[in-house]
């Protein structure tokens, strides 16, 4: 499953390391946008499986985050 | 055979619908017959059907495929149309428009509720001259829906298509339950997208109860069965009255749910930081009162009809938990339709205000995301009903503005007492005023200054020098939320007020 940003914004904190377990609803990662957190959170659960942005990218709407199985 | 034989014999055939194959096949889909649909939705079996024999002599159209009702709901008077999906897929001939036409206006004459129990296919092309074009043809259905928006209330719940310009007769109700994986609408089914346009698409993704729910925003509510869609309706009615004349029932008053955590200990005090404003909502309003429309279409804003103290109360909430509770061009839509909804009917408003703003950057600027908050603004704006503005923690930018800001007449705004009324936060606004100055500082200097000019800037927007203004009209404890809108929507109940005299403002839509 892919996890897409929300919204434009910059990763600000990656909170789930690659391998990792994660939770149905887990935050994995906050966006800073608009001077805001916005926490993302895994849909369903599994294990975070890649990451494809780095703390400071930038992300547009719809782009995907990280890849959870 | 008597004439009361075959009275009852005839009336017996007709109650059975369609042919039986197509009720097996509704029954594996998890469809209801369109009559126990009705027997559900009222209180008694006990409604008065006009029509039933429309179509008679053509021996297989019972009904003409519409089943058309006037009884009770929570014992209130309801009138009631349902197609009938084992008759020719539900489709509408002359008598089966002629039907919908006369229930709607008897609604209008009773001044009572309308709802639609939708399942059709739509319009029986080898009858189109007779029920397509003219003055009582199909167009007068949607021309009766706009006549009786903001009359009565009208509600639609989609149990199955809504073809073409069926579509239509969800898009007049206030508000419309889509039952998942059965429901859909689409203004030309996938195989003529792909004939026409050399689209190939799924019904699901182009129409389908989800996808409306989620990104069109045609629907409001997604239920898994149509019987909770049945006591979604059932719910949803006990919030309006009959019709705009009347004022909603205000019923006996039941305490929130109880929670570990007050609302003081719930907002955290970092402004840029999430929570979930659910949270502050069900510790506000009466327990299990919570009937929430547009769930999930642009959640980054809560609307949703619930009880204050028994009395009937319409929640605008920004939710920070979802991109920041920033407004959006969806946001608008959805907050500018429910606060039109609300007036309505008599029903108040609370805005519980979180918001940094509206959405900047090129892809909102070319949705019209101006015109899109204005629209929300004018709504907004334009109500008579009562008015609570509370600021819960940052009210930034035109975000002030269409939470029902100050300018905006509410009947009070509020804030708790942590809360910042600003153009923009002070992170952003040290950044516009102050860029020039900190790039030319040597870097070990940068922080420190950036730091000053924030406090200096908090300070400039601190709650209690804007209350000192009388910007705004109180400050309170948040744990003491409930019993202030308590006593201010009962007073508040008594409002007399015309917005101002014209035919109509021009909507910037």
């Amino acid at each position: 499953m892919e996890i897409k940003a929300s919204m434009a914004g910059n990763v600000w904190k990656i909170t789930v390391q690659q391998g990792e377990a994660v939770e149905a609803g887990q935050d994995i990662v906050i966006l800073e946008s608009m001077k805001m957190e916005i926490p993302i959170a895994s849909e369903e659960k599994g294990i975070l499986k890649e990451w494809k942005v780095q703390e400071g990218d930038f992300v547009d709407e719809g782009d995907t985050i990280a890849i959870v199985e | 055979m008597s004439k009361e034989k075959e009275l009852r014999d005839r009336i017996e055939k007709i109650k059975k619908g369609g042919k039986q194959k197509y009720h097996d096949s509704n029954t594996e889909k998890g469809k209801l017959f369109a009559r126990e649909r009705i027997n559900l939705l009222f209180d008694s079996h006990d409604v008065i059907e006009d029509g039933i024999f429309a179509n008679v002599m053509a021996e297989d159209l019972p009904a003409d495929g519409v089943i058309t009702v006037t009884g009770k709901i929570n014992g209130q008077t309801v009138c009631a149309m349902a197609n009938d999906s084992t008759v020719k897929a539900g489709s509408w001939g002359q008598r089966t428009v002629e039907k919908i036409l006369r229930i709607q206006e008897t609604a209008e004459r009773l001044e009572v509720p309308m709802v639609y129990l939708v399942d059709s296919a739509g319009a029986r092309i080898t009858d189109q001259i007779d029920m397509f074009p003219g003055r009582r043809g199909a167009g007068r259905i949607f021309y009766n829906q706009i006549k009786l928006s903001g009359r009565v209330p009208q509600i639609c719940l989609l149990f199955g298509p809504s073809a073409a310009g069926g579509a239509y007769i969800p898009a007049f109700c206030d508000t419309v339950v889509m039952v998942d994986g059965n429901a859909s609408m689409y203004l030309g089914s996938p195989r003529m997208a792909e004939k026409v346009i050399g689209e190939k698409v799924s019904l699901e993704e182009m129409g389908g109860a989800k996808m409306h729910c989620t990104t069109s925003g045609v629907g409001d509510v997604l239920v898994d069965t149509e019987e909770e869609a049945i006591q979604f309706a059932q719910k949803y009615l006990t919030y309006f009255p009959a019709n705009f004349r009347e004022k909603p029932e205000k019923i006996a008053s039941v305490e929130p749910q109880a929670f570990d955590k007050s609302i003081s200990e719930i907002i955290p005090e970092n402004q840029n930081a999430a929570f979930d404003m659910y949270e502050l909502i069900y510790r506000t309003i009466d327990k299990d009162s919570f009937c929430e429309v547009k769930k999930r279409f642009a959640p980054e804003l809560i609307t949703g009809l619930a009880r204050i103290d028994g009395q009937s109360v319409g929640i605008i909430a920004n939710q920070p938990r979802v991109k920041g509770g920033v407004l959006f061009t969806d946001s608008a839509d959805k907050a500018t339709k429910f606060i039109q909804l609300c007036d309505a009917f008599g029903i108040s408003l609370l805005f519980l205000t979180d918001v940094p703003g509206f959405m900047i950057g090129t892809r909102v600027e070319k949705q019209g995301i101006i015109r899109h908050g204005a629209k929300m603004l004018f709504a907004m704006a334009e109500v008579t009903v009562p008015k609570i503005s509370v600021i819960v923690r940052k009210a930034y930018g035109a975000g002030l503005y269409a939470m029902s800001g100050p300018a905006f007449d509410p009947d009070c705004c509020l804030a708790f007492p942590n809360a910042q009324i600003a153009v923009m936060g002070p992170e952003a606004a040290v950044n516009a005023v102050e860029a020039n100055k900190i790039a030319k500082l040597p870097e070990e200097e940068r922080e420190a200054y950036i730091q000053e000019k924030q406090a200096a800037y908090k300070e400039d927007i601190d709650i209690y020098r804007l209350a000192s203004e009388m910007i705004i009209d109180d400050i309170i404890d948040p744990d003491q939320l409930r019993n202030e809108l308590i006593r201010r929507f009962s007073i508040y109940q008594n409002k007399k007020k015309q917005f101002t005299e014209r035919k109509h403002g021009v909507y910037p839509v």
